[in-house]
């Protein structure tokens, strides 16, 4: 209901700034108006009902979608927009998003990891074709994340052979591998099978606790509690409430989100 | 036999011709063919619709009225344009570029509708993790749509590279000195058409068993992420 995310006095400089987002579709207005600060080793998780525009908001901020309206600065740098001939917001400077992108690792409910690359090959694209790393320091850099999810024996395999929770974990491995500034999960375990969830949470939490900066759209509300400190509960396209878990999640002030809470608890 | 041997030296300059004209047709096809898909496949209303236009019309008229057309017709038209436009002089088409570019038009529809649909095969997630990684348009299309392009339009394009070699020998109409023109001529010189006609057939035969070899083994290189073995 209310736009908690003004510059809190005494902290510095929000890293990922976003204001007044606006995203439609045609008639439908999925996102109307959020504005949301991320500042150094915040851990923010979206939450939000299905339909609630919590992916699209984060696929606004590496503008996979091109918000309508708002506006999006990393490291107080605003990404460009100008008006397209038929009067919709588009990117000015595809090279500035090019740039944004690269420090802005997304990882994605279906992984997506591209078919024809062994996983190593996967890992090391990024770093060689976007960064411009050498293959033998990409490789070294794609081996050690590789080891760090659990996937090193796993190395030159193809997706098509990984289960969903390795390829979720080899997706993380490829996210880290640009040594980004701020990683996007967009729901990461919704795909999974149940069995498969604790693996990817697991290393998603100990993402967190190394004070990775991270925004993390999920429906797992134990981790939203546990792993992140800034909740943020989207509903129809706008924050219905945020704030720190231990307090939003245990008195919520929303009755949307004190019902979409004791749902999730069954 | 002395006759094939004097003859020879003929009937190889047409292969020469023939595998010149397909290998250049098939690199206008291909070139028209993204060309074609990317406006397929584009957000502009108007090159869809060109394209479109393109590919209906060409699909639904035999290649042989078309290279007539193309050759007598696409000369004129040429030279109307080059008229109009006051941009140059009255240009002759040799047969020899004239076949190229009529093959390559007829079979660029074709590839069109090939290239579409394997561009359409590719997750649409996997250009989405391309470009979340900060990859320019290029670097995306090198490294990710274009290998997984390739593996989806092999078969087709195997196909169509096929009938391509074979449909070459349509351009002796217009009396462009190709393989079934000189073997044609040959036969009749000698009077072994027999003979002259089965030399033909045996080099399109080795010339697409050739080309067959080569392109499984792209087969094989683009689908090893698919094959069913495990790697090492």
């Amino acid at each position: 209901m209310f736009d908690h995310s003004q510059t809190e006095p005494g902290r510095e400089r929000a890293k990922l700034e976003i204001r007044d987002l606006h995203k439609s579709f045609g008639a439908l207005d999925v996102l109307k108006g959020v504005s949301l600060d991320a500042h150094d080793h915040d851990v923010i998780s979206i939450l939000g009902a299905s339909g609630s525009g919590k992916s699209t908001f984060l696929r606004c901020i590496n503008f996979l979608e091109t918000p309508t309206r708002g506006s999006i600065a990393l490291n107080g740098e605003t990404i460009r927009t100008r008006l397209s001939p038929q009067g919709q917001q588009e990117p000015a400077d595809g090279r500035q998003i090019e740039k944004m992108r690269a420090r802005l690792a997304m990882v994605f409910q279906s992984f997506n990891l591209w078919s024809h690359m062994t996983l190593l090959e996967n890992i090391i694209e990024g770093p060689i074709h976007v960064l411009g790393l050498g293959r033998k320091e990409a490789v070294e850099r794609a081996e050690a994340l590789l080891a760090k999810v659990g996937l090193h024996d796993r190395k030159t395999y193809y997706p098509a052979f990984l289960s969903g929770g390795q390829q979720q974990r080899g997706a993380i491995a490829r996210a880290l591998a640009m040594e980004p500034e701020i990683m996007l999960f967009d729901e990461p375990t919704s795909a999974l099978d149940p069995e498969l969830v604790g693996e990817v949470l697991n290393i998603i939490r100990a993402l967190a606790e190394e004070g990775r900066t991270m925004i993390v759209v999920t429906h797992e509300i134990a981790f939203a509690r546990e792993a992140s400190n800034r909740v943020v509960f989207l509903r129809d396209g706008e924050i219905e409430e945020q704030g720190a878990p231990e307090n939003v999640m245990a008195h919520p002030t929303s009755p949307h989100f004190e019902r979409f809470l004791a749902r999730a608890r069954h | 036999m002395d006759a094939v041997v004097t003859y020879s030296p003929f009937v190889a300059s047409g292969i020469r011709i023939t595998v010149a004209l397909s290998l250049l047709s098939l690199l206008v096809a291909v070139v028209l063919g993204l060309l074609g898909a990317w406006a397929k496949l584009s957000g502009s209303r108007a090159a869809r619709q060109l394209a479109e236009l393109y590919t209906t019309l060409i699909r639904g008229v035999p290649d042989l009225v078309l290279m007539l057309l193309l050759y007598f017709g696409g000369q004129m038209a040429l030279n109307r344009l080059g008229a109009i436009t006051g941009l140059w002089k009255h240009i002759e088409l040799d047969t020899f570029t004239a076949g190229v570019l009529a093959i390559g038009f007829i079979f660029g529809s074709y590839m069109t509708e090939t290239f579409r649909g394997a561009a359409l095969a590719i997750p649409r997630g996997q250009i989405e993790a391309g470009l979340a990684t900060g990859m320019s348009r290029p670097t995306l299309f090198r490294r990710i749509i274009w290998p997984q392009l390739v593996r989806h339009a092999l078969p087709s394009f195997t196909n169509i590279w096929l009938t391509l070699m074979k449909a070459t020998a349509l351009v002796s109409v217009i009396g462009l000195e190709d393989l079934v023109y000189n073997g044609y001529a040959a036969g009749k010189a000698t009077r072994m058409p027999f003979t002259f006609m089965f030399i033909v057939l045996m080099t399109y035969l080795a010339m697409t068993a050739i080309s067959d070899l080569g392109l499984r083994w792209l087969d094989r290189r683009y689908s090893a992420h698919v094959r069913a073995e495990r790697p090492a």
